[in-house]
């Protein structure tokens, strides 16, 4: 067994309003950020998983991804394993 | 006599409204601590508003791991009434006993002030002492409160009837298809956002939220097959 770190980013789905996406992209306009589009806000998650290997640190995270993490009517979500320290 | 269970999370504060809107009614209403596991032969459960749990990670995310909801998935999939108002709308969906999900309101701020619904459905123990059509002013109190689905979702809520109450003139939050309170496909599990037990006192300015209790104590022993 090793101690992975692992990521996890959370995302409003692509296809969905995300006011509060709109509302920072408005804010970084009225600071003079000219030509920003497309802000999205969303949520990063850090854990440190033991697993015997990377695929199962991997593994275990997309579960929990599944079932508590992200909510699968409304949000994406994307797993990235380090490498054990 | 009807029995009503409350569910009392950490964070519930509407609670003790809801009590007394369901026991004004006249049910025997009591609370359930949500580390409990037995809903003491409730005939109804009550899943009021507030920020369980600090609504942390998502709004209803962790309250529907607390000891109790197994129980209240028992109840519900037995055929059991069920009402989510506010918060315990969003733990519905959480839990998966409603389609769904509620987002961040379109405008971002939290709401709190009177809004008119319409009652759509009357076939649910929540909405059955009400005429089809009536529209009622009622508070809302929320800062997620955007209805979202899959398209399939919609259109088979759309086509069963299953939209309960809908915003009428203006929509406070950009949900789907104005849509401000469902039900499941048995009509026995009700979520909604406004709350009914904040417009249940004549002495707070009218009761047009009443309804929404007087129906599980008018309705419930005919929808049961009369056995409560």
């Amino acid at each position: 067994m090793a101690a992975f770190h692992v990521q996890v980013r959370v995302m409003p789905r692509a296809t969905l309003l995300d006011p509060q996406g709109q509302a920072v992209e408005h804010a970084l306009g009225a600071l003079g950020f000219a030509g920003v589009k497309a802000v999205r806000v969303g949520r990063a998650l850090t854990l440190t998983v033991d697993a015997a290997t990377a695929a199962d640190a991997h593994a275990q995270a997309t579960d929990m991804c599944r079932r508590l993490l992200a909510n699968p009517v409304t949000e994406d979500f994307e797993v990235v394993v380090g490498a054990a320290p | 006599m009807i029995r009503v269970a409350v569910i009392r999370f950490p964070g519930s504060n509407c609670d003790e409204d809801t009590l007394r809107a369901a026991a004004r009614a006249g049910a025997t209403a009591y609370y359930v601590w949500h580390r409990d596991t037995d809903l003491d032969q409730a005939d109804v459960v009550m899943l009021p508003g507030g920020f369980a749990y600090g609504d942390y990670l998502r709004a209803g995310a962790i309250a529907r791991f607390s000891p109790v909801m197994a129980a209240v998935t028992e109840h519900a999939r037995a055929g059991g009434a069920v009402l989510g108002i506010c918060n315990g709308f969003q733990i519905l969906c959480e839990a998966g006993l409603l389609p769904g999900a509620l987002m961040r309101n379109a405008g971002l701020q939290f709401l709190s002030r009177p809004v008119d619904v319409r009652v759509e459905r009357t076939d649910t123990p929540f909405t059955c002492a009400y005429a089809a059509g009536t529209i009622i002013r009622v508070p809302i109190a929320h800062g997620e409160g955007r209805y979202v689905a899959t398209d399939d979702t919609l259109r088979a809520l759309e086509a069963e009837g299953r939209v309960v109450l809908r915003y009428v003139g203006e929509n406070p939050n950009g949900s789907a298809a104005d849509i401000a309170g469902i039900t499941n496909a048995e009509r026995t599990v009700v979520g909604m956002m406004p709350h009914p037990e904040r417009a249940a006192d004549p002495l707070l300015g009218g009761a047009p939220g009443a309804g929404v209790f007087a129906s599980v104590l008018h309705c419930l022993p005919t929808l049961q097959g009369g056995s409560a």
